[in-house]
């Protein structure tokens, strides 16, 4: 039996549509917006604040590097140099916003997709290709800038943001009021993260301690095939009462909002006003993954009605129309995303393999005596072909 | 010295530990005021805190997931599943990610979790409350588990397994917490914690236990004597990694083994076990290593559950079918 579809033209079947309202793409009257898509400045009476120019161009220099870093990977994977690349197209500003709102002292849980968030906590994007490229399974220190390892199941990072946020409660560092000491966690997840039991145990546990942890989703509009409707039927932020805290929709494409948003909600966090919900609405202009084909499942039109949303060329409209970067700034951006990129495909090709006997390594703190014979097996089986192997 | 059960060792060695270390941690449902269902948390949140010893929400991949961010920020999570059947939720959490961080981060991030889990059958229990789930765990590389089977081990590994900077499955006999009691020295030197243990000599033939059934084969070991038969008693005491050290020299000798365990005996420990006393030991055997334990089924109503459990008369049978050979 074919699945029926609920939705009328408005979006919501009509019996959502009285309790939410009609569905709207641009995310509704609830979403929180200080740049629109047109790169018009508009004002919101609960997050809001004033940004130097010199914030708003290192938003802009963020967000095409970022894309660049993008781009670049997904051109290496083409080229063969990556087994598989997962794409942030379209959601820079989501993640530049929230990684920009963060102190040094907090800490950060990813998935598989906060290229962008790597970047603001000053990760060598090339580090975030090893994965990819099969060469390790997480090639940074998480301690080093307090970025945690990519992680690939599906809100499996949430439960561990809250622990760490539990544990900042009992380091004391929580609600000193010493804005140094003072730390939150950010957990990154997706739609379709929402839906798994992980996520839904996270937002207990925090609500239950009051952990200073902030959830922020990128409602991308997509999991994998699956769009939101499969996920939810009510507005992803709104769930976070239910679990008993706050939840906000913001511009997930305005880095303005989310990251006025984001910022108000990790100081609530670190001040031990306990966890809270960002949604950032936002989109997934490429593919789940390079191994993905949307085609399949998804309209042009709807790419092209997001297309117009873009999250950089509105900051460039605005910075342009206010006078607030010239050609030659724009120039200068283009030029380091070049430098970039060039260092990227350099810097994957030259990354070396693991060798063969490094499977035996770490798995656990010291080898075991099994583990010793079994590795001085494969040896002695490599030691027994005439040519020389690498190990 | 003092006579202590398992229940109380237990619960002296998470004091000693938590005492030793203010980063060891405890979680778990019930662990609280309540002291857990069995107890063996009795008195501590009330002499460490609410902090130190955390009533968690029933949700066990919640508990073991946040556990993980715990390790992350320094802490010595010790949690506590309440029953066996109810690990599955956690069993994602387990695997995918308390047993690979190490790996994943070659080595950068250490796991120093113990995840406690009362195992096993025999009191009297509904459906989820008896199983005996370690071989789903042994299989998974990054995790170490370990059974213990009396008072006195039960207070030193413990201890022991809290201090260790890997995952440690840590394998309760439910059944043997308030059963029998034993002098506790805690000025003693403690074995190491992944060495399997010699608990009775013998000549004839070697039976491999752990946990629950290490009782069942020291009784069947009793009985045998009687008959003029000598057995040798292994427990076993960590089943990943394996010690087969004493496993080896005892098969060498006696050239018969039987392996007890409550689990099911497709591909369970003893399925392993037999694998590397046949490899290692070949020329040395008499007989095939047989399998003692429960059968393929899921585990049956309790008013049934002994015929489900290896107890003494079928260890005996196998024993005297190794001979028949």
């Amino acid at each position: 039996m074919p699945h029926e579809d609920p939705r009328n033209e408005s979006g919501f079947g009509p019996d959502l549509v009285e309790v939410f309202g009609p569905k709207q793409a641009d995310g509704g009257p609830e979403l929180v917006q200080l740049l629109t898509p047109e790169g018009e400045r508009v004002h919101h009476p609960e997050f809001d604040q004033d940004f130097t120019e010199e914030e708003l161009r290192g938003f802009y220099r963020d967000m095409v590097l970022t894309r660049r870093i993008d781009t670049e990977a997904t051109a290496l994977q083409r080229h063969g140099e990556l087994g598989i690349w997962a794409q942030l197209l379209g959601q820079e500003a989501a993640q530049i916003g929230a990684g920009r709102a963060l102190r040094p002292q907090d800490f950060v849980f990813p998935t598989y997709r906060e290229h962008g968030v790597a970047w603001c906590r000053g990760l060598d994007p090339l580090r975030l290709l090893g994965l990819f490229r099969g060469v390790d399974q997480g090639g940074w220190d998480p301690r080093e800038n307090n970025f945690g390892l990519y992680t690939i199941v599906i809100g499996a990072q949430t439960l561990h943001a809250t622990g760490y946020a539990m544990g900042l409660q009992r380091d004391g560092v929580v609600g000193t009021g010493d804005p140094e000491r003072d730390a939150a966690v950010l957990a990154h997840f997706g739609d379709g993260a929402s839906s798994q039991g992980d996520v839904n145990e996270a937002f207990i546990f925090a609500a239950s301690y009051n952990a200073p942890v902030v959830f922020f989703c990128q409602n991308n509009q997509w999991a994998i095939s699956e769009p939101i409707e499969r996920q939810s039927r009510i507005p992803l932020y709104q769930r976070a009462l239910g679990f008993g805290f706050p939840g906000v929709r913001v511009d997930g494409n305005d880095v303005l909002a989310t990251y006025v948003v984001t910022k108000a909600a990790l100081q609530r966090a670190r001040e031990g006003q306990g966890p809270t919900f960002v949604e950032a609405y936002t989109y997934r202009m490429g593919a789940h993954t390079t191994t993905d084909d949307p085609t399949r499942y998804r309209l042009s039109d709807d790419v092209e009605h997001w297309r117009l949303k873009d999250p950089i060329a509105r900051v460039e409209a605005y910075l342009r129309r206010n006078g607030l970067a010239d050609d030659a700034f724009f120039a200068d951006i283009a030029a380091e995303a070049d430098r970039l990129g060039a260092d990227l495909r350099e810097g994957c090709k030259a990354m070396p393999d693991p060798k063969p006997l490094d499977i035996f390594d770490h798995v656990y703190s010291e080898m075991t005596a099994e583990l010793q014979a079994q590795r001085d097996g494969y040896a002695a089986y490599l030691d027994s072909f005439e040519e020389e192997v690498a190990r | 010295m003092s006579k202590i059960t398992l229940a109380k060792g237990l619960n002296m060695g998470l004091r000693k530990a938590m005492e030793d270390d203010p980063k060891v941690l405890l979680m778990g449902e019930d662990v609280g005021k309540l002291g857990g269902v069995f107890r063996i948390t009795d008195g501590l949140q009330k002499d460490f805190g609410e902090d130190r010893v955390i009533d968690s929400p029933l949700a066990e991949s919640g508990i073991v997931g946040t556990a993980v961010g715990l390790a992350l920020r320094g802490y010595r999570p010790v949690v506590e599943i309440q029953f066996d059947g109810f690990v599955y939720p956690a069993y994602d959490q387990i695997v995918c990610q308390v047993a690979k961080i190490h790996f994943r981060s070659q080595g950068k991030l250490k796991m120093p979790i113990v995840i406690r889990i009362p195992f096993g059958g025999g009191i009297g229990a509904v459906e989820h409350h008896s199983e005996s789930p370690e071989a789903q765990f042994a299989h998974t590389p990054g995790l170490k588990v370990v059974a213990c089977s009396n008072p006195v081990d039960g207070y030193w590994m413990i201890q022991q397994a809290i201090a260790h900077d890997d995952p440690v499955i840590f394998l309760e006999p439910k059944r043997q917490y308030h059963a029998d009691k034993a002098d506790l020295d805690e000025d003693a030197t403690p074995d190491p914690l992944f060495a399997s243990r010699v608990v009775r000599r013998g000549s004839d033939a070697t039976l491999l236990a752990y946990g629950p059934t290490v009782k069942t084969a020291m009784k069947a070991a009793e009985a045998a004597a009687g008959e003029g038969r000598s057995l040798e008693v292994i427990d076993l005491r960590t089943l990943s990694p394996l010690d087969m050290g004493p496993v080896h020299e005892s098969v060498r000798r006696t050239g018969r083994a039987v392996v007890v365990h409550e689990a099911h005996v497709n591909l369970g420990l003893g399925a392993e076990l037999s694998a590397r006393i046949t490899e290692e030991c070949f020329y040395s055997l008499e007989a095939p290593v047989l399998r003692v334990g429960g059968f393929d089924t899921p585990y049956p109503p309790a008013r049934i559950e002994e015929d489900f459990l290896p107890d003494l008369d079928r260890v005996l049978d196998a024993v005297d079918r190794t001979f028949a050979y």
